[in-house]
């Protein structure tokens, strides 16, 4: 039976390091999903993400947080990056971000991402959608970085899903 | 190895229900953990109960925030219980029948020296008010790996029909 989730790439920090990249992503799946297990070096903070290196404001998102205490909405247009979730130094936080359809260069590129954060004071259950909006291509690289370092210790893994 | 894979078998609820669903024995040969519940609850009412969510038989160092929608208002919670809390998840016996829930429990990293974090996310529609859908970030507090998963109706039990999967997911 062919197989529908692959693992492309995984990356375990064994040192603090500024930014974790994926390149050269195979378009033969059709969907991605990736799993961090992370924690930064600057406490609470974001976690960002940019696709096939475009540093220029064609990101935005929209999220939605509980605190455990109250729930939240906000949005950003004409970003930089997409923040898909947040990061702390005291716990290895999750987050899951799903991109759809990323192999296409037709159509600008969605992500859906849910953070688990817990253990500290800027826990949150959340989630998060993003829209890259750079001229259709494919994505062939992942960018992902935070407001200070991540931590040595952090995991990220590319999974890819196949619809056919 | 396959990268999703089914551990052990899937669990469907006979007649009668059932108090809790355990998966036991987990191998560590996994990287994350996935379960997917489909529940209905046996107490009556109208109105959804909850699943609490316990590891290794420790009814300890569980921490969890959750964020529900209601359709009509949102609202977060929090808790350091006994067992990381599923809120409003499951339908009660009065509700709309044949309706069950969704749910997916994701445990990163399970069988790690680290603390577990956990990440749910929930539904429930029944075609009435007081349906909810959600989040959850749980944390156990333990270094141990996850060897059991037990998951156990707050109030009722779990009704006929009510079914769950255990997925390993390698990153290997």
């Amino acid at each position: 039976m062919p197989s529908t989730y692959d693992k492309i790439a995984t990356q375990t920090l064994g040192s603090n390091q500024a930014t974790v990249t994926f390149s050269s992503i195979s378009s033969a799946y059709t969907d991605l999903v990736l799993v961090s297990l992370f924690k930064n070096t600057g406490g609470a903070g974001n976690l960002k993400i940019q696709f096939n290196g475009d540093t220029a404001t064609n990101y935005s998102f929209t999220n939605l947080y509980g605190n455990g205490t109250s729930a939240s909405s906000g949005r950003s247009s004409t970003q930089t990056a997409i923040i898909f979730g947040q990061a702390d130094s005291t716990q290895l936080l999750l987050n899951t971000l799903n991109i759809f359809n990323y192999a296409n260069a037709t159509t600008f590129k969605t992500t859906l991402s849910r953070s688990s954060d817990n253990g500290n004071t800027y826990s949150s259950a959340g989630a998060i959608v993003g829209l890259w909006r750079k001229t259709p291509e494919a994505i062939t690289s992942l960018a992902i970085f935070s407001d200070s370092n991540i931590a040595s210790g952090s995991t990220f893994t590319l999974y890819g899903i196949k619809a056919a | 190895m396959p990268t999703f894979t089914q551990i052990g078998s899937a669990v469907t609820v006979g007649a009668g229900g059932a108090a809790s669903i355990d998966f036991t024995s987990i191998p560590s040969t996994y990287t994350d953990l996935v379960v997917k519940i489909s529940t209905r609850s046996t107490i009556a009412g109208t109105s959804q109960d909850d699943i609490n969510v316990t590891f290794n038989g420790s009814g300890s160092s569980y921490t969890w925030r959750n964020l529900l929608g209601s359709g009509s208002s949102a609202i977060s919670q929090n808790g350091a219980t006994a067992y990381i809390r599923m809120s409003a998840v499951t339908p009660n016996a009065g509700t709309t029948a044949s309706t069950f829930s969704s749910a997916e429990i994701y445990i990163p990293n399970y069988a790690g020296s680290a603390n577990k974090s956990v990440s749910i996310d929930m539904a429930s529609e029944a075609n009435q008010t007081a349906t909810y859908m959600g989040l959850v970030a749980g944390l156990w507090s333990n270094t141990s790996a996850i060897t059991q998963i037990t998951l156990t109706g707050a109030s009722g039990n779990f009704a006929q029909y009510s079914t769950a999967y255990l997925y390993g997911v390698s990153n290997a």
